[in-house]
């Protein structure tokens, strides 16, 4: 398994210019929504999931990430969603919520059964772990660019 | 011979951040000759599955005092303490 085999190459966002935390999962949500892997009802419950139990990932790098997600009924495929943003934006820490993690990476992960698609959140991890894979990441100007750099983390 | 023992591991929803983290503690464990049994549940839900569990590993904030022993982690999704984190699990099981 690759992370590759899960990314859903029309919802990867490079440089994006988020706002907030709210601003990319809804953008990148929306990606998914068009895609065809989400319901309508994505945006809206992984955002109130977010605001309830924070995704926030505190890195060993100076890359921070997050990888919001939430209930089975409101997806159709699973997928991934990424994006790389151009500034940090603020998420809370998954473990200790009343903390701010400024986070430039974001995975948003559709999963349609419980304990199902865990290989997605298993490369995610290996790669949260990589700080050389994740600096090359947010240098990534392409979808082919992410390509090469999933494809060497995978050899 | 030992008992095998239980680990509780709660996440947000139980989707998937649990499993991660429940298979990577049973692999870890099995390499270093400790078989352990994982259930996964909601962090929501820990008071409802606590009976026969020996300790609870969860990587969100818990409720209360449950009465086993609580270990909060992120590291088997960041790496950042996994060292410390396995020893820390392996003296909780073995008091």
């Amino acid at each position: 398994m690759n992370i590759l085999d899960f990314l859903v190459p029309g919802s990867v966002a490079l440089h994006y210019a988020a706002s907030d935390s709210k601003d990319v999962i809804t953008h990148l949500g929306n990606l998914l929504f068009d895609a065809g892997y989400v319901h309508e009802t994505f945006v809206a419950a992984a955002l109130d999931r977010e605001s309830r139990l924070p995704t926030g990932l505190p890195l060993s790098g100076d890359v921070n990430a997050a990888i919001p997600h939430t209930e089975v009924e409101h997806v159709i495929k699973p997928g991934l969603a990424m994006a790389t943003l151009s500034a940090p934006v603020t998420f809370q820490n998954m473990i200790s919520p009343e903390e701010a993690v400024p986070c430039r990476l974001v995975f948003v992960m559709a999963l349609d059964q419980p304990k199902a698609q865990i290989e997605m959140l298993q490369e995610i991890a290996g790669i949260l772990q990589n700080p050389a894979l994740i600096n090359s990441l947010i240098s990534a100007n392409d979808f082919e660019e992410v390509r090469t750099t999933f494809s060497k983390a995978h050899s | 011979m030992q008992m095998r023992k239980t680990i509780l591991v709660a996440c947000g929803t139980a989707v998937a951040t649990s499993t991660v983290v429940a298979k990577s503690i049973e692999e870890i464990l099995r390499d270093r000759g400790i078989d352990v049994i994982t259930r996964q549940c909601k962090a929501s839900e820990v008071a409802s599955m606590i009976s026969g569990v020996d300790l609870v590993v969860t990587t969100t904030p818990l409720p209360g005092n449950l009465g086993v022993p609580v270990i909060q982690t992120l590291a088997f999704l960041t790496g950042i303490g996994k060292e410390a984190v396995i020893e820390q699990i392996i003296q909780a099981l073995n008091p």
